[in-house]
């Protein structure tokens, strides 16, 4: 005696968040029968276990026809087949295209291609995510991608509209994306310490700032690409560690603002050639497509470590940069 | 040239890829009706194409336009090979066709295809221009509105209830023809669809144009079903209740519609004009004989001088022991019954000859309706149910068939069945349930109707309905003149228990029954269990709440072929039925319960196993004595310990009592006392004063509980089992035990949810906005091949069982929750498996309101007593019908006789039936039976005349209640309108402005890749997605907001895993409407319509 067949179909689809979530994370019927199981919802309705296999197993169906509508979000709302509340299809939206931080910071910078996809396995064993939510998540990667690969336009906002996705869920796919683009390197060891949030962060400002975009709103690919102008023109900037002149006044401006606010002073005062140094000449390497692969990295080696060993804190750090920043402005040569 | 149908194609989307190569699509669009083809413009390399096609026009004939569906087809246009067919779209075009329906189709549909599913949507238009026709003989019977709703159309008023239509088509089946050897699944699919279109389309029309000729403008409770006998054909047929009806114009009182007392009715037209009255023949005499189409019922309203009236003399009618005087009834008709007011109550006697004049004059007294105007049922008899086995392949005769379906065939080789033949036996089944109905003292059999269950050759024919008298006033027209003078008399009996009396004598019963006086109004005799087939009055008195209850069965039977085949299995019907019908009684009494509604019985057959299903509503009637307890006895000592039997008994006892507690039966009587106190005391009679008091005799007989008992006890089987205090559950072999134990293996919803099967939920009217509709279906596989009737009952009992538990674990985010209109339908599509297919909808309530409502209970009795006072001048006029009509029914009844076609060369339940004695006609009169523990009333009863849905009335608007429906419905800034389903006539918190028309399609769907889409189950879950996707696309489309009587009548599954294949047919109905919220209506109409706050009272009683 076996079930044949078994389905339960509802005018409105039923969906439960927390099979949901669990199809995402890639359990198979079985392991996620367990995890309600000992979640408890069999006490809820004096459900028994096959009546919550049965029930999982009707989910998981739902969710895989509903997963090619998930594909293009905009369908969800004009597609037939299932009745869904709005509500509804914004969680199961948001939700399908959320990721974990610890898949994506292994990925992040990566091409978004086949090759990256064959090492998916390795990645779930190493980030402990399951290979089927791996794969999800690399595949809404690759399919944000390519579709704003196309649009002209500012690169949040295009996401948003057309996955219909949250602010923070667009940023979030905007850094994804332009890291892939521009394939930052982030997965050399001494750059570990670094949370996808981190660099996402980093993704937005570049995003605002170097990109053609923030010059020019209508370009194609205007927030994916560094803008070229902008990094030539950063070669300039190698007159502050050249025109030993300017470097000393630079010196002496920074130090003159900062004397008495920084217990690092005297480091700070100590080092601040090659700091300097260090900076300007990342910055002036940016026309180079390899050098800017390395971006994050040399910061990390030239700048961020030697402040580092000399136990700088956080708010040290953006003092000095933004004084470093401000004495530069009055300096005559950038008058 | 009476139509121009006007088709436009506005736009595609979402279109599959067609062309591998540029990933895109080159569309383009036919469409056809009838012969004539049009074709859009090719729209290039795209997958949402923009045709925006002028408007393609067909002028056709109505007849066309009522039976051939508008068919679109999208292709994809290919230079060098054939153009692909990416889908196509059926649609409908009836509701057009009603004035006040829907006056355009427009809309995305999806684009179906019987292979792949929906693919891509395409938006249409399309228009009706109707000419007036003044051909009398015309064969179309456009502006006929069909309803599937089983009770009186919200917005409707019924100004005459005509009565049974019914018709049947006949075809041979695509799929087994010749040619489907050689053309493609898809081709062969697309033929049976559109075969099935054309036959559902000219049925109706059929079914039209016997309404118009009767009178009328409306088919309520329309009901189709298809019969897919393989090689011998198809079969499509429906049945229905001629109506004529009124819209109510919105400023009216909207749900009022049930009112047709004369104080509150609103003047009709029809019934006042009295030219309107003589425009058709008053009498019965003018029929020439039953076989022509029936008239209205009407009465006589003049009174000459009546003859002698002797309410007290006794009556000679047929008994029910006796078969072969039931199978005269039809034909003697009532004449030694109406002739004497030997009832009880001289006022019912007349009132029932009246109705029975009018009744008498039909062929069928039949109502497919379950619900009605409060007063048109008057008393409830029991139910009535025939069955018959027929073989197909006996009536395999290449007959001359219906010229209309060589019409529909696009081949030549046809050799469709004579439609007479299946007429013959469904005529055979309907005389049958008729004559039982008079043998209950009824004249007519409300909700009515039909099915079969078919296995290879084998067929079952199966008819149910509820014998029952009704009130003659709605039979004719000019009910308003009628009305006055029924008002001076009231109502004869009081409303909330008056259903409940006897309609038969009491000195004569059809069947042993224990009578007491009404609990109610303590003045007319009521049954102790009251079984029927349709929703609960909204006016009956009831305690607590109702229940699920469900028997269920199987037998196994050897497989056989032919008519060895046919006589096993009408062999075991009997049984079936009786062990059905035992286990609903136990159940029943279980649940403290006394009565149920909506009872369902289904009964499928396989190659080597039966498999029954009864469901029904329990609910306690107050109007009804408390039902006994059941009491375990030991036949064998020595087997089982009296410890044991204790034992069970405690649980039995615990069980009854914990039902209680779980449906909040605490009838509101001074003598309810437990069950268990009756047994053993001595029956003592209500000393009441009202009558005199039944002598009951004591004594208890056995419950037979398997059919091995030998033949000589089964003769004196009765199914009554005697009459007897507690109802008596005898433990003599383990089969026993086992048995009670399935019984207390039900187990109770769990807390939050309450179940039924019927239109209202007893006990429950406050509905909140949450609906959800669903359909499950589970298939089981028996592996083991030696598995015996236990073990296959206990598979079948957990197989329902487990459906339900999932069912609440499903939905209980909606609780506090009812499942209602739990449909259940079994089928066994192969050798060793079973089917089951659910459909129902769960509603939200609001449980702090239930209570209230259940607390307090008006009582009013004054005006029970001014009624009596006016009894006398109604029996003159009612006497004098009477006496005209015994004439009229003689005369009719030889046309019936010579009408009588001879039963078909197949083996009939009924001639079985013959063979055995009494009991076996008992058992298909099924009416209630099993005795149980008497009752010593000391004191005079309140009589609670209340009225549930006067309370409905006072109840304020729940504030909130419609507001998740709204905001549900306001889909922000989508193209989709949401479209809520569900089987019920009603949606709570809403209120039907339109009813746009009947939704009628039938799907076929086939994969050869069964394993890719997920196996039996993704290819049923994403093909029912797409039916309610289909069914939801053209409600919207109409310009509809849901789909009400929603039912799935068809889900046929088959599959050959081993080749990758499945296929699978299904089957829907139901009403397109328009409904808004009632808060919004409120806001609009300040009309003070007090009627509607109350969901499901109110609107059941519509």
């Amino acid at each position: 005696m076996s079930v044949e067949l078994d389905v339960f179909v509802g005018n409105t689809t039923i969906m439960d968040e927390e099979v949901y979530q669990l199809w995402l994370d890639g359990y198979t019927v079985n392991d996620a029968v367990k995890v309600r199981m000992e979640g408890g919802v069999m006490d809820e309705c004096e459900a028994s276990k096959d009546v919550l296999l049965s029930d999982t197993m009707d989910q998981y169906r739902t969710f895989q026809m509903c997963e090619r509508l998930l594909h293009s979000p905009a369908k969800l709302a004009n597609q037939l087949l299932f009745q869904i509340p709005p509500h509804r299809q914004i969680m199961l939206i948001e939700r399908y295209y959320a990721f974990d931080d610890t898949f994506v910071r292994e990925v992040l910078g990566k091409k978004l291609s086949k090759g990256t996809k064959k090492d998916l396995d390795d990645i779930s064993a190493k980030t402990s995510v399951t290979l089927k939510s791996c794969r999800r998540q690399f595949d809404n990667f690759k399919r944000v991608f390519k579709v704003v690969e196309e649009l002209k336009g500012p690169l949040v906002e295009n996401i948003r509209q057309h996955f219909l996705l949250s602010d923070k869920l667009a940023r979030d796919y905007a850094a994804i994306v332009f890291f892939a683009n521009n394939r930052f390197e982030t997965g050399k060891r001494k750059l570990q310490y670094l949370s996808f949030q981190d660099f996402a962060f980093c993704a937005g400002q570049l995003i605002s700032n170097w990109t053609v975009g923030a010059v020019d709103n209508m370009v194609e690919d205007m927030d994916v690409d560094l803008d070229k102008e902008f990094l030539q023109e950063l070669k300039e900037l190698k007159i502050l560690i050249t025109d030993k002149d300017l470097l000393d006044q630079h010196k002496s401006l920074v130090c003159t603002a900062l004397r008495g606010k920084t217990k690092v002073f005297i480091e700070m005062e100590g080092s601040f050639k090659n700091l300097s140094r260090g900076l300007i000449n990342i910055a002036a390497k940016l026309t180079n497509t390899k050098d800017v692969r390395d971006f994050f990295i040399d910061l990390v080696e030239k700048f961020i470590e030697p402040c580092r060993s000399d136990r700088w804190s956080a708010a040290d750090m953006k003092l000095y940069l933004t004084h470093y920043t401000n004495s530069a402005h009055i300096l005559d040569t950038f008058k | 040239m009476p139509g121009k149908l006007k088709a436009k194609i506005v736009a595609g989307r979402h279109l599959p890829v067609m062309d591998r190569a540029s990933d895109l699509t080159d569309a383009f669009v036919e469409v056809k009706f009838g012969n004539t083809t049009f074709k859009t413009d090719v729209c290039p390399k795209s997958l949402n194409p923009q045709w925006n096609s002028e408007w393609f026009k067909f002028e056709v004939d109505d007849e066309d336009l009522q039976d051939e569906p508008l068919q679109i087809t999208v292709l994809d246009h290919d230079t060098y090979s054939a153009n692909d067919a990416i889908g196509k779209v059926y649609i409908d075009i009836d509701p057009l066709l009603y004035s006040e329906a829907a006056s355009v189709i427009s809309g995305w549909f999806p684009i179906y295809d019987t292979i792949h599913g929906i693919r891509g949507e395409i938006n249409v238009i399309v228009k009706v221009e109707l000419f007036n026709d003044l051909n009398r003989f015309r064969q179309s019977s456009c502006g006929v509105k069909f309803f599937c709703t089983t009770c009186i159309p919200q917005c409707y008023r019924a100004t005459l209830v005509h009565g049974f239509v019914e018709e049947l088509v006949v075809n041979e089946d695509p799929e087994y023809q010749w040619i489907d050897r050689i053309r493609t699944p898809r081709a062969s699919n697309e033929a049976r669809q559109r075969l099935i279109s054309l036959m559902s389309g000219e049925l109706q029309r059929k079914i039209g144009l016997k309404v118009l000729e009767m009178g009328g403008n409306a088919v309520v409770g329309y009901l189709q079903c298809f019969d897919l006998e393989g090689e011998s054909g198809l079969v499509v047929r429906a049945i229905g209740t001629a109506c004529t009806l009124d819209k109510l114009s919105s400023g009216s009182a909207p749900n009022t519609n049930t009112h047709m007392h004369p104080n509150t009715a609103p003047a009709s037209n029809a019934c006042n004009s009295p030219s309107k009255d003589g425009k058709e023949p008053v009498f019965v005499e003018d029929l020439p004989s039953s076989s022509g189409p029936p008239t209205p019922f009407r009465a006589l309203p003049t009174s000459s001088s009546p003859p002698p009236f002797s309410p007290s003399k006794p009556c000679s009618r047929q008994s029910s022991s006796s078969d072969t005087d039931l199978s005269l009834t039809p034909k003697t008709g009532m004449g030694s019954g109406g002739s004497a007011g030997k009832e009880a109550g001289p006022l019912r006697t007349l009132l029932r000859q009246q109705t029975q004049t009018a009744l008498e004059q039909r062929e069928f007294p039949f109502f497919t309706l379950t619900s009605f105007p409060p007063g048109f049922l008057l008393h409830v008899g029991g139910v009535v149910s025939a069955r018959s086995v027929k073989l197909l392949d006996r009536i395999h005769n290449p007959a001359l068939g219906n010229t209309r379906s060589y019409k529909l065939l696009d081949w030549n080789s046809v050799t469709a069945d004579e439609p007479e033949t299946r007429d013959a036996w469904w005529e055979e089944i309907r005389q049958e349930i008729k004559s039982h109905a008079r043998a209950l003292g009824c004249h007519a059999v409300v909700g009515y109707s039909e099915s079969t269950s078919i296995c290879e050759e084998v067929c079952i024919l199966s008819a149910s309905g509820t014998a029952a008298i009704l009130n003659p006033r709605y039979m004719r027209e000019g009910c308003l003149d009628i009305g006055c003078t029924d008002h001076r008399f009231e109502e004869p009996s009081p409303p909330n228990c008056g259903f409940c009396h006897i309609p038969y004598d009491e000195l004569n019963m059809p069947f042993p029954a224990q009578l007491t006086y009404c609990y109610h109004c303590r003045r007319q005799k009521v049954p102790d269990v009251l079984f029927t087939t349709i929703d609960l009055p909204s006016e009956a008195a009831v305690a607590g709440k109702g229940c699920l209850i469900q028997a269920r069965l199987c037998r196994l039977k050897k497989k056989a072929q032919g008519e060895a085949n046919a006589t096993a299995i009408s062999n075991l019907l009997p049984f079936m039925e009786y062990e059905l019908h035992t286990q609903l009684m136990n159940k029943l009494k279980l649940r403290s319960m006394n009565a149920l509604f909506g009872l369902h019985i289904q009964i499928s057959v396989g190659e080597n196993m039966l498999l029954g299903l009864a469901s029904a509503t329990g609910v306690y009637l107050t109007a009804l004595p408390a039902p006994g307890g059941i009491q375990i006895a030991g036949k064998t000592p020595g087997d089982l310990s009296s410890e044991h039997i204790s034992s069970i008994q405690k649980r039995i006892n615990d069980t009854i009592a914990v039902n209680k507690e779980l449906y909040q039966i605490n009838p509101p009587k001074l003598f309810a006392l437990d069950p268990e106190v009756f047994c053993g005391i001595n029956m003592e009679l209500a000393e009441e004063g009202v009558g005199s008091p039944i002598p009951e005799p004591r004594h208890r007989s056995r419950l037979f509980r398997s059919h091995s008992e030998s033949s000589d006890e089964l003769s004196e089987l009765d199914l009554s089992h005697g009459k007897k205090d507690a109802f008596v559950l005898e433990i003599d072999d383990t089969d026993a035990v086992e048995d009670i134990h399935s019984l207390l293996i039900d187990a109770p919803p769990p807390t939050g949810f309450y179940s039924c099967n019927t239109e209202n939920m007893p006990g429950i009217s406050n509905w909140t906005s949450g609906v959800q509709m669903f359909t499950s279906v589970r298939v089981l596989r028996l592996s083991n091949a030696n598995l015996t009737n236990q073990g296959l009952n206990k598979i079948f009992t957990d197989l329902c069982e487990n459906l339900l538990k999932s069912f609440y674990f499903k939905l209980r985010s909606m609780i506090p929750c009812c499942l209602c209109h739990l449909n259940f339908t079994v089928a066994v599509p192969e050798e060793e498996l079973i089917q089951v297919t659910v459909t129902a909808v769960a509603m939200t309530y609001d449980k702090e309101q239930t209570q209230e409502k259940t607390a307090e209970k008006p009582v009013n009795k004054g005006s029970l007593e001014a009624e009596e006072q006016l009894q006398f001048p109604l029996e003159l006029c009612a006497d004098s019908s009477s006496s005209n009509i015994q004439t009229a029914s003689k005369i009719s009844g030889v046309g019936e006789s010579t009408n009588m076609s001879p039963r078909a060369a197949s083996v009939d339940y009924g001639s079985f039936a013959d063979r055995c004695s009494t009991w076996l006609e008992l058992l298909r009169l099924k009416a209630h039976t099993i005795r149980r523990g008497s009752v010593k009333t000391s004191r005079r009863t309140q009589s609670l005349a209340h009225s549930v849905s006067s309370l409905e009335r006072c109840s304020p608007l729940q504030e909130g209640r419609s507001r998740s429906l709204r905001s549900s419905r306001s889909f922000g800034g989508s193209s989709v309108t949401v479209v809520k389903m569900t089987p019920l006539s009603f949606l709570p918190g809403t209120r039907i402005i339109k009813y746009l028309g009947i939704i009628n399609m039938f799907f076929i769907r086939e994969t050869t890749s069964l394993r890719e889409e997920g196996g039996v189950s993704g290819f049923l879950h994403s093909f029912i997605a797409e039916v309610f996707a289909m069914v939801r696309a053209h409600v919207a489309a109409l310009g509809g907001n849901a789909v009400v009587s929603y039912s799935m009548k068809e889900c046929v599954f088959m599959e050959n895993p081993n080749k990758n294949q499945a296929q699978c047919l299904i089957n829907v109905s139901g009403d397109a409407v328009i409904c808004i919220s009632e808060t919004d209506q409120e806001s609009s109409a300040s009309t003070a319509n007090t009627g509607q706050t109350g969901g499901s009272e109110t609107d059941g009683a519509t």
